[in-house]
Parts: structure tokens; sequence; C-alpha cells
């Protein structure tokens, strides 16, 4: 691994020196206070990093792609999502249908596009609702430690151990199967891991100067930790948000697919590939498209938020 | 050591009271009985049916007498399969879940464990890159979309497997993979980014300086070391198996406890929901409890009494 012999010494070293190696410089030419390199703040230098990973930016690409497409195609194809056309189902794709035609003749390309409306809505919708919910909670609790911490982290580890899967069943139970419900759903247990890493964050900023010089000021709790130690856990925040996306994508598909989530003729990919398999032998294309855009959804969104996780590591700066 | 395990095993008994609480409590908070149908009964055949499935106590009457009734072992009867007992209805398609499962779980370890120490060892080489492509793949495609197409290639186009069923050991290939090809990836990353780590510590320096073989450096000494984080994530593997399997089990049309549970949400058949919820909750527990006692286990520091820091 590591090279233990030490390396013979260069030739130049035992050279004798002459004077005309040097060049002599005026004083003014001397500036020693002067930083050779441009100096870049910390997010400068994240940003340099982030987009220096390729694969990153592939799935930052495949991302912006995604949500422009889905806000412009439902506005310019000619046809919708729901009108069915009996005349016409099961087409395979071709130049008037791109994406074929599903079992009821609706256009698959659109429907498609507003399974990317839906599912991109439901990731960043649960995104954020856990990232108020998480930053909040984690904050009290790693701001006050001791006891407020151990009863909170108590309550959170008991919800976190009730499995996720049977939260959302059941709630789908009481609730009738919707978007808000799924939403609802997934927000119940979801922003347990969120609030775990503030907590961690800020456990390891609270002590650092600039809140003592804070709180010394008379700052309130509130303040310290909304105005100045959540801003400086950002990075850990903004990763742990990323990676929420496919995630929260993943379970409304997973759901829909059961059946328990976005109904008919609201076009999920759930859904859609749920009505691929079941004409799967004769008309494969209604599997693959949807299958193809959730994959690759969450393929951006995962490379993206390891991309984001290594820019924002300084362990992996080199 | 023996005071972690303990502490461990009470809150596990407190979270699946909680758990069956919670549940029984939002099982009677819908409106409406779930014996009503659309058609008309008189009184008397109404207040029999509540009589038989207790319905007419009051709600803590009921509720204790469940808590005492599961203790046994006993969940009560469905409301929708023609008066079957839902432990019964359980036990009968524990078997092709559980079989399934197990491999899935061993598939998902070996695979991973293999795939993250191969990664480690060629750190920047080809199989490293080449492993964590297929690390990469395996996160983004989820199971409903690799099991239907999986069945698509290699159950119809090529014929190499049943397109559905659980008869012989062939029929397990397709559901496993479906199942454990997220999990693997999961693995393979996580140990691959600690066995690095591991591998540029000193005892490996000082065990490579004894001049000790590369396989038995990892076999005895890195893979140890590793291990922490896999074990962790045991119980998480467990949780992520059953809900997998709920959707396998529909594509390959598997008669087990996940097809039960779709369709006992479907049909609204609220004794069977209850059962399998608290059965899942059950094995999920156990199994976070059983890597809790594993992490021990691994962990030195902790035979010895210590207290691992958070």
């Amino acid at each position: 691994m590591s090279n233990f012999n030490p390396k013979p010494r260069g030739k130049e070293r035992s050279d004798t020196l002459t004077p005309d190696m040097f060049e002599k410089l005026r004083r003014e030419e001397v500036r020693v206070d002067e930083v050779g390199r441009a100096t870049l703040t910390a997010w400068q230098d994240i940003w340099k990093r982030l987009t220096s990973n390729k694969l990153a930016m592939l799935g930052f690409w495949i991302i912006a792609a995604l949500v422009v497409c889905c806000l412009v195609v439902p506005l310019i194809w000619p046809f919708d999502h729901y009108t069915t056309e009996l005349t016409n189902t099961n087409q395979a794709p071709n130049g008037t249908h791109w994406f074929g035609t599903d079992e009821l003749g609706r256009d698959m390309f659109e429907r498609v596009w507003k399974g990317a409306q839906i599912s991109l809505f439901v990731g960043v919708v649960a995104a954020l609702i856990d990232l108020v919910l998480g930053v909040i909670y984690g904050g009290i609790m790693g701001y006050y430690g001791g006891k407020v911490d151990e009863v909170m982290n108590r309550f959170a580890e008991i919800l976190y151990s009730i499995p996720y899967l049977l939260v959302v069943i059941l709630l789908l139970v009481v609730m009738e199967p919707s978007l808000t419900t799924i939403i609802v759903a997934m927000s119940i247990t979801g922003w347990i891991n969120m609030a775990w890493i503030v907590r961690g964050q800020i456990m390891q900023l609270k002590n650092q100067e600039y809140a003592l010089a804070s709180k010394s000021l008379g700052a309130g709790a509130m303040r310290i930790i909304f105005r100045h130690l959540v801003p400086n856990a950002m990075g850990p925040i903004l990763v742990t948000l990323t990676l929420t996306i496919p995630s929260a994508i993943f379970t409304e598909a997973f759901l829909s697919f059961l059946g328990l989530g976005v109904q008919s003729p609201a076009a999920s990919w759930g859904t859609m590939i749920d009505d691929g398999v079941g004409g799967i032998f004769n008309y494969p294309w209604r599997l693959f498209f949807p299958a193809i855009f959730l994959s690759v959804t969450i393929f951006a969104f995962n490379v993206f938020g390891d991309g984001l996780r290594d820019a924002f590591d300084p362990k992996l700066k080199k | 050591m023996l005071r972690y395990i303990s502490g461990k095993f009470l809150f596990m008994v407190l979270s699946l009271f909680i758990l069956v609480t919670a549940t029984f409590m939002l099982m009677n908070a819908i409106p409406g009985s779930p014996l009503q149908s659309e058609k008309a009964t008189s009184e008397a055949v109404q207040k029999n049916l509540e009589a038989y499935y207790g319905l007419d106590k009051p709600l803590y009457v009921q509720y204790g007498k469940y808590l005492a009734n599961l203790l046994q072992g006993d969940m009560g009867i469905s409301m929708k399969k023609k008066f079957q007992s839902v432990d019964k209805m359980i036990a009968q398609s524990f078997g092709p879940s559980l079989r399934l499962g197990i491999s899935a779980i061993v598939t998902s370890v070996v695979v991973g464990c293999i795939l993250g120490i191969l990664a480690a060892m060629y750190h920047r080489k080809f199989i490293d890159n080449l492993a964590m492509i297929i690390a990469v793949i395996g996160l983004a495609i989820p199971s409903i979309v690799l099991a239907p197409v999986m069945q698509y290639f290699l159950a119809t186009k090529l014929g190499w497997f049943e397109v559905a069923g659980l008869n012989g050991p062939l029929d397990y290939v397709l559901p496993t993979i479906a199942l454990a090809s997220g999990p693997i990836a999961f693995i393979a990353r996580l140990l691959r980014s600690t066995m690095i780590e591991v591998l540029n510590a000193d005892f490996i320096k000082t065990a490579k300086s004894k001049g000790l073989a590369g396989y038995v450096i990892v076999a005895k000494h890195a893979l140890r070391n590793s291990m922490l984080p896999v074990v962790t994530y045991l119980g998480v593997l467990t949780a992520g198996i059953i809900t997998g399997s709920v959707v396998v089990e529909k594509i390959f049309a598997i008669p087990g406890i996940g097809k039960h549970f779709v369709t006992s949400v479907i049909d609204r058949d609220y004794p069977l929901i209850m059962g399998i919820t608290i059965f899942y909750a059950v094995i999920l527990m156990i199994s976070r409890f059983l890597s809790d006692i594993a992490y021990v286990l691994v962990d030195p520091r902790m035979r010895a009494g210590g207290k691992v820091g958070k």
C-alpha cells in the first residue's frame, strides 16, 4: 500500500548553487500578502466539486429535463391523459401516439409525463415536510440535550421502530387512497431520519464560539438554532433532502402499484406499471415506458444525491 | 452486556404493545361497522352477529379480550374469508413467504458482501468500478420494475423459468433476485466504504508486514472490523424484504402473506389487517433485536461490557 523505502534523493540537490540560478527581484514586485490562487468560499468549493462529478451532473441534467418536460409536454401534446378511445386500444408506439396507447386507448406519452408530475410532486412535497418537521424536532433535540433530548429521542425511536409500510397501509385503511393520504402517511415516520441528522449536527455545532457569542448577546434558543446552527448544518440537511426524494417517489409508485395509491384515471407510474404487468405478454411497451421513466428518475436523484454528499464531505476533498 | 440486551428487549416489547394498541384503536376509529352490508338484516341477526364478534361490549373490554387472545396466538376471525381464523390463514401462508424471505436475505448478504469486499480490495480498479456500477443500477431499479421485466425476458421470451408460482427450487430464482437486488447494492456500498477505511488502518499494515496473504488479512482482520454497519443494517433489511415481498408475491402469484395483506386492505377485512400487521411487526422487531445481539457479538468492545457511543 504505502511506500516504506525512502526515495533516493535527486541528483540536482547536491549540485552546487551558482549565482546565475537566482533572479533578483525588486522590493515592490514581491507581494507576500497576495494569495496565489483565487479564494473560494465554501459554497463555491462545493459547487466546483459537484460540477466536476460527471455522474452527479448527469443526474442533475436528467432531473432538470424531467422537470421542464413534465411541465411543458402536457401543455403542447394534443392528447390528454384521461380521454379513452376504445377504437384505438393497445396500439404499439407510432407516429401519432409515440409511446402507444393503453388498454383503454389513452395516450401513453401524455400519461407518462403526467406520471412524472405526480412523482416529482410527491417527492418534493414529502421531502419538504420531512425537512420542516425534522429540522424543528432535531434542532430542539440537539440544542437542549439532556432530559429533553432523551424523551424526544425515545419518542422518535418508538415511532421509527414501527415499520414504515405498516403505518402507510394502516392509514390508507382509515383514509381514502389518494395523493394526500400517501404524502401524510409518508410524513408520519419520514421526518425521523432528518431529525437525527440535524440533531447530530446541532450537537456538534452548539459549542462553537459563534453560538456562544450569540447567546452572550442575549439571543434566545430559537434564534440561535434557526439563525446560526441550522444554516451551518445545511450540507447534511441538503444531502438527506435530496436522497429522500427518490425514496418518496418509489413509495408512491409502490403503493399505486398495489392499488392503494393514486387511483385511475390519474396517471401514476405505479398504476401504469401495474396495468402494464397485466398486458406484458402481448403489449410489453405498456410496461416498459413507465418502468424506464421510474428507474431513470430514481437513478438520477440517487447519483445526484451521492454527488452532493461527496461534494459536501471534506474527507473526500483532494 | 446483559443490561444492554435486556434494555433492548424491554424496548421491543414496549414498541410492540404501542403498535398493537394503536392498530386496535385505529381500526375501531373507522366509522361504520364492518358488519353492515347492503342486505337488510333483522335486528336480531345483527345483534347475534355483534355478539359473535364481541362488538356489543365496550371498547376497553374488546381491547382486553383482544390482547388476552393475542397472547394465546388467537387473532380472531376473518370477516371476508368465510369465517376462517386469522391465525390459521397466516400460518398457512407463512411457509412460502418465509422460504422466499430467507433465500432473499441470504442472497443479499452473501452477494452484497462479496461485491463489497472485492470493490474494497481492488479500490479504484476495474472490479471496483464494475461493482459500483452494479450497485447504482441495483439501487435505481425498484422491484416493481425488475420483477415484471425479468418475468418478461427470462421467463416468457427465453423460457428459462416458470412465469409464476413457487413449486420447484428454480422458481425461487426470479423472486429472490427481485427482492435482493436493492439490498445487495446497499450492502456492497456500505461494506466497501467501511472496508476501504479499515484496510488503511495500522493493524492491517502490521498484518501485512507479518507477511500474511491478502485474503487472510481480509478474512481474519479486515472483515470483522468492517461488518458492524452491515450487521446493524440486517434489521432494516428484514423490513425491506417484507415490504418487497408484498409486491413480488403479487407479481409472481406466490400464495404468501404479502398477498393476503394487500387483499385484506382492499377488502377492509379488519381482523386480518390487524393480524398481519401485528405478525409483521413481531417478525421485524425480533429480527431487529437479533441484529442488536449480533452487533454485541461482533463488536468486542461491547462484550467487555463497555458502552459504544452513538
